[in-house]
């Protein structure tokens, strides 16, 4: 194929990537969106082995397209949707390590092809072209690995494989302040006089301090991290296409880099937490272990799925408040099956869905969609707070942080400044919870201990499902 | 392409990513970060490209790691945002806030 085909080719595939990004803006396009998206990365990579000069390792590389389709393919269908932001967090980091591969593979054969053209007497360019494409080379690698190194901690937060909350080492912000000059230094050193050794040490600099850029950050702002590195895997990617000169990878990154960054910002403004506080929260030298006082031996009001019943079912108002635990006890058809015999007895029922309900922005519109709980009873936090007020009940289940009063007055806690839902606002607050232990962010929340407050202990399916039944007896 | 060129796409590229998605509403936000994670899977394009050159040894054995890495983005991610959207069912947008 000729290579103005072969252009033409990725020119589709660049605006079927644009279409894909609008499309993924509306609810009602997204999912073709999704759609154009593949199908321009099908296209660009089926072009690309029609491509180059003298291509080899074909056989080598169909295996190994076809092993990581695979792996994609299954753990995509195979994950659970409430380890999704995980999955995604993986898939992102994998994505910057190939960024970070490429350039230093594409650093070594040049480095090969310079050594040839020095050893027949020639000497090879030095000039301008030559350092910009260092320059692109640098940062891919830099961004690549911080990328890669970052998601996997993500990752293994999210999976609780690791703690959740914030890890802040001793003298920890020195460490990260050192690594990052380490790396700034070397990356212009590299630039200037590019060895090949230096890029593998520039490499492994990068990876540790993804890890330590990751391992400070706990709770609300793991979702942001996310999707910052994944901007970051952008950029990285549209470095490389700089170093391969190659128009479409440079498009596909920038396109995610830029929207990406864009999603970011607007993520952490859903939160209300300052961008630079999750960016620079390495470098700063408060713990956020935050939180006051054990409340270990304080008395708290417990109710059985007979009195929650009760109280639901003699109000006139009910908000419910569904959390992680919800998905995690899947819980939400249960959960609908609820809403419906109440809504059934006339009485107003709504969901309160707060911005990083689950784990990530919108993850709980997913989850609550899947059991088929419609649209128009979902209300986001702007609009659902001011009910709070003129409801009867606020049944919180599986959920903790996104309502815990700390946020509005305990500057010391890592959740300061994140809106929170005004449950508190309620005539009765109800909490299914599976024990008193604190939320994703680790903290103790005071409103379960408030005395309108009533505590139903268990799994949540479990509980619901008592709670029904014994409505159903009313 | 020469440098000029490639920064005059870069910039413009820069343009139309914030504008694609300047009004997109928060239940997407999830959905949206997962589709354009899935599009920078485009990086396998980069990495089979540098392996297709690799003469072998040890910038073959990275190559063919980038492909598997890249393969695993771009396939996973398109998936399992095909998933998440497959909740989002027009019937159920129509009573909402649409």
């Amino acid at each position: 194929m000729s290579s103005t085909w072969a252009s033409l080719a990725n020119l589709v595939a660049a605006v079927l990537f644009i279409l894909a990004l609008k499309g993924l803006s509306s609810p009602r396009s997204a999912r073709r969106g999704n759609l154009l998206g593949a199908a321009g990365a099908a296209l660009a990579t089926l072009i690309v082995f029609f491509t180059g000069v003298d291509p080899q390792n074909i056989i080598l590389i169909l295996i190994a397209l076809a092993i990581g389709a695979a792996i994609g393919w299954f753990a995509a269908k195979r994950v659970q949707m409430t380890q999704m932001p995980q999955m995604v967090a993986l898939f992102n980091g994998v994505g910057g390590g190939a960024a970070a591969l490429v350039a230093i593979i594409e650093f070594l054969e040049t480095r090969n092809a310079r050594a040839t053209l020095e050893s027949i007497g020639l000497s090879p360019d030095t000039g301008l072209d030559y350092r910009l494409a260092m320059i692109a080379t640098v940062f891919t690698v830099i961004i690549g690995s911080v990328s890669f190194s970052g998601s996997i901690v993500t990752f293994l937060k999210l999976q609780e494989i690791m703690t959740t909350r914030p890890v802040v080492l001793p003298a920890g912000k020195y460490i990260t302040m050192l690594t990052a000059a380490l790396v700034v230094i070397l990356g212009i050193w590299v630039i200037a006089a590019p060895m090949t050794w230096m890029v593998i040490i520039l490499a492994l600099l990068a990876l540790f301090f993804g890890v330590l850029f990751v391992l400070p950050v706990g709770g609300a702002d793991v979702p942001i991290v996310i999707s910052l590195l994944n901007a970051f895997t952008g950029l990285s990617v549209a470095a490389s296409g700089y170093v391969l000169n190659n128009v479409l990878l440079l498009v596909a990154g920038t396109l995610v880099g830029a929207a990406g960054t864009l999603l970011t910002q607007m993520m952490a403004k859903a939160m209300g937490r300052p961008l630079t506080g999750t960016l620079f929260g390495a470098f700063s030298a408060v713990s956020t272990q935050g939180g006051q006082g054990s409340g270990v031996d304080r008395p708290v009001r417990s109710g059985s799925p007979q009195d929650i019943a009760i109280m639901l079912g003699y109000s006139r108002k009910v908000i419910l408040v569904p959390g992680y635990g919800l998905a995690v006890a899947q819980a939400q058809s249960t959960l609908r099956e609820l809403a419906d015999l109440l809504t059934a007895k006339g009485i107003s029922v709504d969901y309160a869905i707060h911005p990083v309900a689950g784990r990530m922005p919108g993850h709980m519109n997913v989850l609550l969609a899947e059991a088929s709980v419609p649209y128009d009873q979902l209300k986001e936090m702007e609009e659902v707070n001011p009910e709070f007020a003129s409801a009867d009940v606020a049944l919180v289940v599986g959920a903790n942080d996104v309502v815990n009063p700390a946020a509005r007055t305990d500057k010391a806690a890592p959740i300061y400044g994140m809106p929170i839902l005004d449950v508190d606002a309620a005539q009765q607050v109800v909490f299914l919870k599976r024990s008193m232990r604190p939320g994703f962010a680790g903290i103790e929340n005071e409103l379960l201990f408030d005395e309108r407050t009533t505590m139903l202990f268990g799994d949540a399916k479990d509980t619901l499902t008592k709670v029904v039944a014994a409505l159903k007896t009313l | 392409m020469d440098n000029v060129g490639l920064l005059t796409i870069f910039v413009l590229s820069v343009f139309v990513g914030f504008e694609v998605i300047s009004k997109v509403s928060s239940i997407l936000h999830t959905p949206l970060m997962s589709g354009a994670n899935a599009i920078h899977g485009v990086v396998l394009v980069g990495a089979i490209l540098v392996t297709m050159q690799s003469d072998g040894g040890i910038t073959l054995i990275m190559g063919l790691l980038a492909v598997i890495l890249g393969a695993i983005n771009m396939v996973g991610g398109f998936v399992v945002t095909d998933r998440m959207l497959e909740m989002f069912k027009p019937r159920k947008i129509e009573g909402g806030q649409q």
